[in-house]
């Protein structure tokens, strides 16, 4: 924005400074802006922009004793590159059907949840693994589960003065299994029209705990706590077929220019079973 | 593959960027060079490539004049709407603008359009916007100010109205009209019968039906439109991306009501042009604004802007019937098809002309009739794209033809093998080609991987879960030039006093390279090397007028006048030392020698006089294909050349949900003589990408999804290998025999992959593109066994 013939754009160093630069100039946050700046379409930032892209403290993918720590900064490529146990597969195979490898080079993890879009490829696997999103402002710190995070299409619990912080993964399943699958109309730089994440936390053939989540398919992307009830305790064969279209009650697709409500539906079925198959082959 | 994913390019399909960029690493680039002579036929590397690798190359919006105003255009945001200006004078006072535009400002004629019969187009709407996205005013102003400004607060009021969507609810009786004169919204009607159809499909022991729909696509160029004008005295400047400079000239001089001497267009490099860039875009608004102010004004169209106001290929809605003997001769075929026009003409009179000369395909079909009508709807204008309709004409007609096969009880290749034109069968205008028709020969040369293919897509479908592999083929024919029109191209050359060759090469090349392929026949027909070659643009105060880029015809049209230009100076320079016409020319600096049996003849350049186009010698000449009119049946000559084809598709299905991927393409053309292998492949491969998207996944709803996201064309990942097969059956018409490639090759391409899906699964669709959702519809649809879960 314009304040008297100046264009404001602020690029802090620090988390302090960023959090104090987005609470007096009111301004927007700016990661890797690849859903920033298409989403401004012919029109010029509106607010003041607070770059965060050389922020430290969000920088980089740690491991702690209970959890993993996601930074607020951290790319796409960051995260395919970072030493994680089996469960993060999905998020790693979600993270590379992100646009394309210059997509992934710029955009963020917490951009892409911040975003909230309902077909954002990274939520339905950070769901499965029962993620957390961490939030700083400059008096407080919260702590929320994505479920609660992402509110609806484009809508999230952050407040205007925060900065999402940290993505938190607890490490319950760091070994379970995990598959994603997307479905779109091209190779690449394509926006899905279902998506699919399994964890499978498997203990002597049988499975101790499942979480599957589908994305694209409704206005922000849903678990099925059904599926996943009628699959704990049972044996991996014939996994696929326990999957059945009652499962799907969470989610309601809508017909759009990429495909009818229908074939959504239909797809998801399809993808949940095949990812359920995948991931216990990978036993 | 992974890492050029995230570049969209819709010329080169993608294979060549891939072998480029190993061939980088590897070897020196060469540059072109071949002893004179030798150029025809040589995979020269182009003329323009060094300066487009090192971005040392112009294209529209790569030159800004200094103190150049920027404009902007305020556009309508209905379907259809009455409109009424609020102050604009205070909003550009409040705004620091310039100045604001609207219909008031244009001097001469508020119309254009690229058949001046059929100019209907206002450069800003007067009372009520046709479609969403057409211009009605225009502020320009310092590029501050201009950026800054939100157009949805521009002082306007829109009164929206109900709008004409669809070709049906245009033709219903009562409907509002869109324009004067063209009742029931129809822009014109297109004709061509031959025979009697109706009791030759009745006596036919095999016939078969089909139906099918496509929808708008964009062309989705890379580079969108842009450019600059400026006032020079009495004379207005565009330099913007243009693949007809000559047509532009004419159109802007009316719209300023100035003579066209005062109007100077200087095309740029062109970054994707496809048939949108033959219409105008970005130069009535420039030229006004510059004219008005007497200062330079650019301007770059945003992509939603590119994508909503810009000419699409036109919606088809067609339907058709074929006979045939149980021998499997082809006797009859019926064909209908209405095209969803949009809001203005553009090139719909030249769709709905060209596609009943071409709905038989290149086949003979003894008795014919093909009905077209262009129907005006408020909505954005369809106009050229890649084959004037006749792509979406082939989706019909070949699929149809395969049906009509397999009812025969006849391999698919076998019977259009059978079917074939030849030198001495009749088209379906009753004209006999007598050479060039090389149709067969591309289906012949398909036969061995067809075969092969079919044997592997059964083999791997009979252990196949929801897979399914298929495999199908389409041919296609394609007249060059304009349909019975005149359409000629003047090339003129000349020797410098240095012994360097000028070549006024008013051929746009947009992208294709017909500038180094004009050059390369010219340089064989007069003798020379073709690094004494320096080309000068289609800047039409320097070139003459070479016609549009378009119809395929700048290689057999402007690449005949290139023969002819280099010919005739050839002749000048015998003629100056009185040589017979087997003596030999060699080109020095400041000299040209003349080998004649024994005797060298030297001519000094210095010792010659300058004539009026600055060089020692000129030649110029002119080629007009020759061709005649269509009578009332369409009957006639409408080219004199026709470009030949076929594809070979094999595609998986994934019958679960609904996705078809591409595995392989191989293609062959007859292109006459291929001046150009490299090229060629270069047109065929960005062709065959098209056609994927086509088939597949493009289809422009208007006011949904105006981006690149939303709107897609195929990425790297979605192009499989393809092998081109050339074949050289010359027409003696064109030069060396060339024949053209540019719109030939996206044509086959979707109706081989449809015939695929049709292989692989049983089905056809009625609405094309076979995105993932209808193909999974119509498997549910038709309970197609091994597909359904459980
Ligand atoms: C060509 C292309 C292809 C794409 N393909 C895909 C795809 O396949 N799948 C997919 O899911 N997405 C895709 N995207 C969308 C986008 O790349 C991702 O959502 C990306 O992860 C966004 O991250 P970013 O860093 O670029 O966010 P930005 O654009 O910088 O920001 C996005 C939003 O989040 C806010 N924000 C960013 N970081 C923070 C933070 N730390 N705290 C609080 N707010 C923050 C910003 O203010 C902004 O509102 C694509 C985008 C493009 C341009």
């Amino acid at each position: 924005m314009w304040f008297a013939g100046v264009y404001v754009y602020l690029r802090p160093t620090t988390l302090e400074e960023a959090l104090e630069a987005l609470y007096q100039s009111r301004g927007e946050l700016l990661a890797g802006g690849t859903d920033f700046y298409p989403s401004l379409g012919e029109r010029l930032p509106a607010k003041p922009i607070v770059d965060i892209t050389r922020v430290r403290e969000l920088k980089g993918i740690t491991r702690k004793p209970d959890l993993f720590r996601i930074g607020g900064g951290a790319t796409w490529t960051e995260l395919i590159k970072a030493p994680l146990p089996r469960c993060f597969d999905a998020l790693k195979a979600a993270a590379r059907e992100i646009g394309s490898v210059q997509i992934q080079n710029r955009g963020t993890v917490a951009g892409n949840l911040c975003n909230a879009s309902p077909a954002a490829d990274s939520v339905p696997a950070l769901l499965a693994l029962d993620a957390a999103v961490e939030l700083a402002s400059r008096s407080t710190v919260r702590r929320v589960a994505l479920q609660d995070f992402i509110l609806g299409n484009r809508k999230t619990a952050r407040q205007a003065d925060e900065i999402l912080t940290a993505i938190l993964v607890p490490r319950a399943v760091d070994d379970a299994l995990s598959t994603f699958l997307k479905l779109g109309a091209r190779r690449y730089l394509v926006i899905s029209i279902a998506i699919v994440a399994v964890v499978l936390d498997i203990e002597s053939g049988k499975i101790r705990d499942a979480r599957v989540a589908v994305g694209s398919c409704s206005v922000r992307a849903q678990r099925l706590t059904d599926l996943e009830q009628r699959l704990r305790g049972a044996s991996l064969s014939d996994i696929a077929e326990l999957a059945a279209e009652q499962h799907l009650k969470p989610l309601s697709p809508i017909d759009d220019v990429r495909a009818s409500a229908s074939y959504r539906f239909d797809s998801a079925l399809t993808l949940v079973r095949r990812a359920l198959a995948q991931c216990a082959a990978k036993c | 593959m992974d890492a050029i994913g995230g570049v969209l390019c819709r010329c080169t399909g993608y294979r060549k960027i891939i072998s480029a960029v190993i061939d980088a690493g590897r070897e020196q680039i060469l540059m072109s060079s071949a002893p004179a002579g030798t150029a025809v036929g040589n995979r020269m590397v182009r003329l323009d490539g060094l300066a487009k690798i090192t971005g040392k190359e112009i294209y529209g919006a790569d030159e800004i004049p200094s103190g150049a105003l920027l404009l902007r255009v305020i556009r309508c945001p209905f379907h259809r709407a009455g409109f009424q200006f609020g102050d604009l004078e205070k909003y550009a006072k409040q705004n620091a603008i310039t100045c604001v535009l609207t219909a008031k400002d244009v001097p001469g004629e508020n119309r254009y359009g690229v058949i001046p019969k059929f100019a209907d187009q206002p450069v800003f709407a007067e009372s009520e916007a046709r479609f969403k996205g057409e211009a009605v005013a225009a502020v320009a102003g310092a590029q501050a100010a201009v950026e800054k400004l939100d157009l949805t607060q521009f002082p306007v009021v829109w009164n929206e109205l109900p709008a004409l969507m669809t070709i049906d609810q245009a033709l219903t009786p009562g409907a509002p009209q869109l324009h004067h004169g063209r009742e029931q919204n129809v822009l014109v009607r297109g004709r061509v019968v031959r025979g009697d159809v109706d009791a030759a499909l009745r006596n036919a022991e095999i016939t078969a039906e089909l139906e099918v729909e496509t929808g708008f696509v964009e062309h989705a160029c890379i580079e969108p439109e842009a450019g600059f004008a400026r006032r020079a005295g009495d004379t207005i400047e565009i330099q913007a991306c243009t693949q007809s400079p000559y047509m532009d000239r004419s159109d802007i001089a009316r719209i300023l009501g100035i003579a066209e001497a005062s109007v100077r267009i200087i095309p740029t490099a062109v970054g994707g042009g496809f048939g949108t860039k033959l219409d105008l875009s970005v130069q009535p608004f420039l030229a006004l604004a510059a004219w008005k102010l007497n200062l330079p004004v650019r301007m770059v169209y945003s992509r939603t802007e590119s994508m909503i106001s810009t000419t699409k290929r036109h919606p088809a809605r067609m339907w058709a019937k074929a006979g045939a003997g149980r021998d499997g001769k082809l006797q009859a075929l019926d064909f209908r098809a209405d095209f969803n026009t949009g809001a203005y003409s553009s090139w719909g009179p030249t769709v709905s002309a060209r596609v009943p000369v071409h709905a038989s395909g290149p086949y003979f079909v003894p008795h014919y009739r093909a009905l077209t009508r262009a129907v005006h709807t408020h909505l954005v204008p369809a106009g050229a794209f890649r084959g004037f309709g006749v792509p979406q004409m082939a989706i019909a007609q070949e699929q149809l033809y395969d049906e009509l096969a397999d009812r025969v009880g006849m391999d698919r290749l076998e019977f259009r093998i059978l079917n074939s034109l030849t030198n001495d069968l009749p088209t379906v205008t009753g004209q006999v080609l007598g050479e060039g028709v090389g149709i067969r020969a591309c289906f012949e040369a398909l036969r061995p991987r067809w075969k092969a293919a079919r044997k592997e897509a059964v083999d791997f479908n009979s252990s196949a879960q929801h897979l399914r592999r298929g495999v199908g083929v389409a041919g296609m024919w394609y007249g060059c030039g304009n349909t019975s029109l005149p359409n000629p191209s003047t090339m003129r050359v000349g020797l410098k006093s240095d012994g360097r060759i000028a070549l006024h090469q008013g051929a746009v090349d947009i992208g294709q390279g017909s500038a180094t392929v004009v050059t390369q026949i010219c340089a064989d027909a007069l003798g020379c090397s073709i690094d004494r070659f320096d080309l000068l643009s289609g800047d039409t105060s320097i070139t003459p007028d070479c016609g549009k880029t378009s119809a395929s015809r700048q290689t057999f049209v402007s690449g005949k006048a290139a023969y002819m230009a280099g010919e005739a100076l050839r002749r000048e320079i015998l003629r100056l030392v009185k040589a017979c016409d087997c003596a030999k020319i060699s080109f020095e600096n400041g000299s040209v020698e003349v080998h004649e049996d024994k005797k060298l003849h030297r001519i000094s350049l210095a010792d010659l006089p300058i004539d009026k186009h600055g060089y020692v010698l000129t030649a110029e000449a002119t080629f007009d294909p020759p061709t005649r009119a269509l009578d009332e049946n369409g009957q006639g000559m409408p080219y004199a050349v026709y470009g030949f084809g076929a594809h070979l598709a094999e595609i998986e299905v994934d019958t679960e949900l609904g996705t078809i991927k591409v595995l392989r393409i191989t293609a062959a053309h007859d292109v006459g003589r291929a001046i150009n292998p490299t090229l060629i492949e270069g047109q065929i491969e960005g062709g065959v990408a098209q056609g994927i998207g086509m088939a597949l996944m493009e289809e422009f709803f208007p006011g949904k999804g105006e981006n690149l996201h939303d709107y897609l064309i195929p990425s790297a990942g979605d192009i499989p290998p393809i092998e081109s097969i050339l074949i050289e059956d010359p027409s003696s018409i064109g030069p060396y025999g060339a024949k053209g490639i540019g719109e030939q090759a996206v044509i086959p391409t979707a109706p081989a992959i449809l015939n695929a899906l049709h292989d692989a699964i049983g089905i056809r669709l009625r609405k094309i593109p076979a995105t993932p959702d209808r193909v999974r519809a119509e498997i549910l649809r038709c309970g197609i066994t091994g597909a359904s879960r459980g």
